[in-house]
């Protein structure tokens, strides 16, 4: 009854159990129920402002909950529970937890004053405390997964959006997550710039990652996810197979938001 | 009208002769400044009384350069102090505990908000009202206690003033350099695993340098000459010093001209280093060239 095992095998990947969010007076999640499992690819589709990014920053503890729990890996996100009471960690060891979870964000976010090299580097020397030799050569490894062998030293202006998203994907493989978060990765991309970064996906995909993908793509929904979950108002409207939600929505809710976007 | 019209371009366009934009206004004002400096250099050349001969003989004068020494030793002291003390400040402006917002933000209001002549006066005068400075229990026994006056000689009640004063403004342009970086990037820090202090020292402040150092600069510009401000405590820096020469031999300006051209050589030297650092500071900006570095672990060739 006090703290679970380290890493239970038989825990899904994440487990949110009705989470609440507000802002103010906004309330912005609530009640999300949602399970992903290992290996699972799921996306989170839903109108702006319906509180998806939120539920994949709260996952990620850079929101605090207002209301019910979630879990990472069998690990409670935030606390520790103990004798019946749940105890805000300290932000070292919410830090700490993070490392598991790898996020891809839509504004990249790259480090500006750190080559792509660094920016992969960075992570695995200053948190990890690996070697910087051992640190360079997976770096230059995963730049060449995700497509970008040549490009080590660029500084991030002088790339691409594209390019700056893949290397921040590879920022984020680089702490070797088991869960990876995308929260819109393509949207501020030209669309020609998009493929670039869908395949990369696909491919962590392919190689078994668990994924939750915010995304507008409802191409890449069908193809390549497992489940799809549609949000709306804070609550998730409808889950379930992609082609089933994405063809033949129960929810009128549902069927409006995607005559909009495809 | 949309079409492109470079396609269209009749042939000459490439090598018809362009009339240049004409300033006039240049040179009216290359005249104006070439009377005035005229003017000046006559003034010079015609005014025995500014004793050019004395102005050479105390420039390199013992006491003069002792007095340049302490000038640039209380540059430097305050300057580290209130660099340190106001990178504190900003952190605790920008924490989330209340209690220490409010403490530096009535620090800085505090120290904003009353000349720095009347703090350097304070804190040289503070033995008259507090004789005796005590380290103890609070309101309880007392550890040791030193009299205020041995404590807080010329020097420090110049480090004092100077220091503190600086510090208030130096907070604030540590929160707006701060402030300059892009939330996004405290997140992405914090999503890899770094610890606040490490996003803080990693990511953050060396982001924030690049808006933080120019104005530093310029702070240490302005530090260098309001030590002349001692002058009021009779420390013996640079001014003080001149102050005690004319005093005896009441060549006020030559004394004054010799201050001026040693204030000016130091300004000038770190407005030359200032702008060194700048170029060096926009590594990883759009529009400014990045030097290739040298470091191995960081260039991007593999051996
Ligand atoms: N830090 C914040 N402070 C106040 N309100 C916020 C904050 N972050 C989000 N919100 C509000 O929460 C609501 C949900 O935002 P969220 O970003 O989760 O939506 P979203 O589904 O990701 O939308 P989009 O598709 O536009 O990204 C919005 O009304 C937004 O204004
Ligand atoms: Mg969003």
């Amino acid at each position: 009854m006090t703290t679970r095992p380290l890493a239970d095998a038989a825990a899904p990947m994440v487990e949110a159990l009705a989470v609440r969010k507000s802002f103010g007076d906004n309330e912005v999640l609530k009640g999300i129920d949602l399970t992903v499992g290992h290996g699972e690819v799921v996306s989170l589709l839903g109108p702006s402002g319906s509180g998806k990014s939120t539920l994949l920053r709260c996952i990620n503890h850079l929101e605090t909950l207002d209301g019910g729990e979630i879990s990472v890996n069998g690990h409670l996100v935030g606390y520790r529970r103990h004798g019946g009471k749940k105890y805000e960690m300290r932000p070292r060891e919410v830090a700490a937890a993070r490392r598991d979870v790898g996020m891809v964000f839509q504004r990249f976010n790259l480090f500006p004053h750190l080559t792509a090299l660094e920016n992969v580097m960075e992570a695995p020397v200053f948190v990890k405390g690996v070697g910087r030799a051992q640190a360079r050569e997976q770096a230059h490894e995963l730049l060449r997964r995700v497509g970008l062998p040549d490009k080590p030293a660029a500084y991030p202006f002088q790339l691409s959006g594209g390019q700056q998203q893949r290397v921040a994907i590879a920022r984020a493989l680089a702490m070797r997550p088991s869960l990876m978060l995308f929260d819109e990765p393509t949207s501020a991309l030209d669309p020609e710039l998009v493929g670039e970064v869908l395949d990369v996906m696909r491919g962590l995909a392919r190689d078994g990652m668990t994924m939750i993908v915010v995304t507008h793509e409802i191409g890449f929904a069908r193809e390549v996810c497992d489940r799809v979950v549609f949000m709306d108002g804070g609550v998730v409207v409808e889950e379930g197979d992609p082609a089933q939600v994405l063809t033949r929505p129960t929810h009128a809710r549902t069927r409006n938001f995607l005559s909009k976007v495809l | 009208m949309s079409s492109p019209s470079v396609t269209q371009a009749p042939p000459g366009y490439a090598d018809e002769p362009v009339v240049r934009l004409r300033h006039p206004g240049r040179w009216v004002a290359a005249a104006v400044v070439v009377v005035l400096a005229a003017m000046f250099l006559h003034f010079v050349a015609t005014t025995p009384q500014l004793r050019p001969d004395l102005v050479l003989g105390y420039l390199f004068e013992r006491s003069i350069l002792r007095g340049l020494l302490v000038t640039i030793e209380l540059t430097a002291v305050a300057m580290v102090v209130g660099i340190v003390l106001g990178t504190l400040l900003a952190v605790m402006r920008l924490s989330d505990n209340p209690l220490l917002r409010w403490v530096a933000g009535g620090y800085v209001g505090l120290f904003r908000g009353t000349p720095i002549l009347v703090q350097l006066l304070f804190w040289f005068f503070l033995g008259t009202v507090l004789p005796r400075v005590s380290l103890g229990v609070p309101f309880g026994p007392e550890l040791v206690s030193v009299s205020t006056n041995t404590l807080i000689t010329q020097f420090a009640a110049a480090i004092l003033g100077l220091g503190l004063n600086e510090a208030a403004y130096m907070a604030e342009i540590v929160r707006a350099g701060i402030g300059a970086v892009d939330r996004g990037q405290t997140e992405a820090a914090q999503a890899l695993g770094m610890s606040p202090g490490l996003s803080y020292r990693r990511v953050v402040l060396p982001q924030a340098a690049r808006v933080i150092v120019p104005p530093t600069a310029n702070e240490l510009i302005s530090m260098l000459k309001l030590t002349s401000l001692c002058l009021v405590i009779g420390l013996p820096e640079l001014l003080t010093t001149a102050q005690l020469i004319y005093g005896r031999n009441f060549q006020q300006i030559p004394l004054l001209i010799v201050a001026s051209i040693w204030y000016l050589v130091l300004t000038t030297l770190l407005s030359i280093v200032q702008a060194r650092v700048e170029r060096r500071m926009n590594r990883g900006v759009a529009g400014a060239s990045p030097r290739r570095r040298t470091r191995p672990a960081l260039s991007g060739v593999r051996p």
